[in-house]
């Protein structure tokens, strides 16, 4: 590891400010990606920012009836809490099938969201890989790529955003709240958040230097049953191959994301319009323009067999 | 150069900052005060140093092994403030004023914690290395069942988890054992939830 300096920040606007002040600074939060990145220095900060202090880990209600969770709620919490367990189900689903019960208590709302990918390219550092070192190559699309998206990729990188949490949090439309380094707010919705990786796959949010994540929103709850399956090589502890977030109402209608196949949580609100079609006409919808490896080709059926038994899932409940 | 030019442009948008490769070589200082296992220690550390490795080799608990140092395999396994996490993917910085409780602050052996009696009578462990890990981990996860945190098997998010072998399996998923000794870890881990259920 690259030594850093290290400081505890006071407040939002202080720990912003910190940032732009001291070249190569990062927050540190939970720590549980950013430190393992830091050991192989594939993340070399030379100013932390310890952002735990800064008791943004709160979840209160909204005005307009939804949830405020602050960036440092943990995930363990975040999951437990009774009114997410109740009103958005789908959301402590998708916390609880990721990593493990250790990992969860560390692991923050806003950390979550910004974890990196899990290519295993990105993290040999032997290897070429366009995310790490722009304009090196990417040696997963000749490569090992069945863990890999199948849908939003280009030719400089076909890596998925590996985090369950913001495939729910993008099926219940949640949004990102932020403080910049000047003091100014700003709140970017949930399907803004998360670049595709065009030419630039070392940029992944809209972020920008300094930027803090205060809290994410979810709006009022939508009711019906909630549903998040994910499939991967193992049955605990393991990241997905695919995951399903659903919100399914009583008449059929309603809305689905995809995690594993693309830079970001997948959601094609026109294809929710087919969910009374059936999940092989959702998932033709839904990746319409996708453009596999030979290796994760599966991926595309599988998607489809996820969502149909969402769907059963669904009827039955 | 051009590599390095390049360097700087990844962390342009990746670091909260503008920044160019971490050019620093001197490792920087860093005070810090915990309580482990019930006594106050401070210490003075090298920003880089883990809670684990501070452990370790700072204050020579070593029951906390390191199996990965990655967060992969929960051998670094220890409570803080009440919860367990993996020591190796915090810094020890990162802990001002926490409360660290490891394998030897749960027990002794002449005074062991039950979990610690039910893993010897239990045979729960062959080579050891695992075994600190699963203790703190077992014991967090009755812990957390108790206090109705969910898990990925808990089939009703509104009802209190159950203390049957498939949550206390699933919930035992992040601590893994290169021996295969997970029959005899269940067996152990099992009769203590029994006693508690
Ligand atoms: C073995 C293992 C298995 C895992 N399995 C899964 C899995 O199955 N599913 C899954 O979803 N995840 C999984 N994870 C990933 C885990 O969920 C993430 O590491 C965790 O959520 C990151 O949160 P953190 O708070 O620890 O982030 P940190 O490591 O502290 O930070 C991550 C990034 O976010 C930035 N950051 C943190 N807070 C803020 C803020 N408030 N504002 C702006 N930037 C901020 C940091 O600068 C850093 O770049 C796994 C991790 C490990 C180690
Ligand atoms: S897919 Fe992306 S992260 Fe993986 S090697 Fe290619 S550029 Fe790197
Ligand atoms: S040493 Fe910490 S999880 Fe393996
Ligand atoms: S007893 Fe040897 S690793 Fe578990």
């Amino acid at each position: 590891m690259k030594p850093f300096t290290y400081e505890r920040a006071e407040s939002p606007a202080a720990a912003a400010g910190a940032a732009m002040r001291h070249p190569g600074a990062k927050f540190v939060a939970g720590g549980t990606n950013l430190l393992d990145l830091m050991k192989l220095e594939i993340e070399e900060p030379m100013h932390l920012i310890d952002v735990n202090g800064l008791q943004l880990d709160k979840i209160e209600p909204t005005p307009e009836g939804g949830l405020r969770i602050g960036a440092l709620v943990r995930n363990t919490d975040l999951a437990a809490d009774e009114r997410v367990r109740r009103d958005y189900g789908v959301l402590s689903r998708a916390l609880v099938a990721g990593a493990s019960g250790q990992l969860r208590n560390m692991a923050t709302t806003a950390g979550n969201l910004l974890q990196r990918t899990r290519c295993p390219y990105f993290y040999d550092t032997n290897q070429p890989c366009n995310k790490r070192l722009p304009g090196s190559g990417c040696s997963a699309v000749d490569g090992a790529s069945r863990q890999l998206a199948i849908i939003g990729v280009s030719e400089a990188c076909i890596a998925t955003h590996p985090s369950d949490m913001a495939v729910a949090l993008r099926v219940l439309d949640a949004s990102v709240e932020t403080i910049l380094p000047d003091g100014t707010t700003r709140t970017i919705p949930i399907a803004d958040f998360h670049r595709l990786p065009g030419d630039t796959p070392h940029l992944e949010t809209v972020l920008q230097p300094g930027e803090l994540i205060t809290a994410v929103t979810l709006p009022k709850p939508l009711g019906g049953t909630h549903i998040y399956h994910k499939v991967r090589d193992r049955a605990s502890y393991a990241f997905a191959l695919v995951s399903i977030a659903a919100v399914i109402q009583r008449d059929g209608s309603g809305r689905v994301a995809v995690g594993g196949v693309a830079h970001k949580p997948w959601r094609v609100e026109a294809a929710e319009a087919e969910l009374p079609r059936g999940a092989k006409a959702v998932t033709e919808r839904l990746l319409a323009d996708a453009k596999p490896t030979k290796d994760n080709a599966f991926k595309v059926k599988l998607v489809e067999r996820v969502l149909g038994a969402v769907l059963a899932e669904a009827k039955g409940a | 150069m051009a590599a390095a030019a390049m360097r700087s442009d990844v962390h342009a948008q990746t670091e909260t900052a503008p920044a160019a490769v971490n050019p620093v070589t001197a490792p920087s200082l860093a005070k810090v005060s915990l309580k482990v296992n019930g006594k106050a220690c401070d210490l003075e550390l090298d920003t880089r140093t883990t809670l684990l490795d501070a452990l370790r080799e700072h204050l020579h608990l070593t029951g906390s092994k390191k199996g990965c140092d990655q967060g992969q395999c929960g051998a670094c396994t220890v409570m803080v403030n009440g919860r367990r996490i993996n020591s190796c993917l915090t810094l020890a910085v990162m802990q001002q004023g926490s409360e660290v409780t490891t394998i030897e602050g749960l027990g002794t052996p002449e005074n062991m914690h039950p979990m610690q009696e039910a893993f010897v009578k239990c045979d729960g462990y062959q080579c050891g290395y695992c075994t600190s890990g699963q203790i703190c981990s077992a014991v967090a996860v009755l812990g957390e069942i108790k206090e109705g945190i969910p898990s990925h098997v808990t089939e009703d998010l509104m009802k209190p988890p159950s203390w049957d072998s498939s949550e206390i399996r699933e919930r035992m998923s992040g601590n893994l054992c290169r021996c295969g000794a997970y029959s005899n870890i269940m067996e152990a881990i099992t009769q203590v939830a029994g006693g508690r259920a």
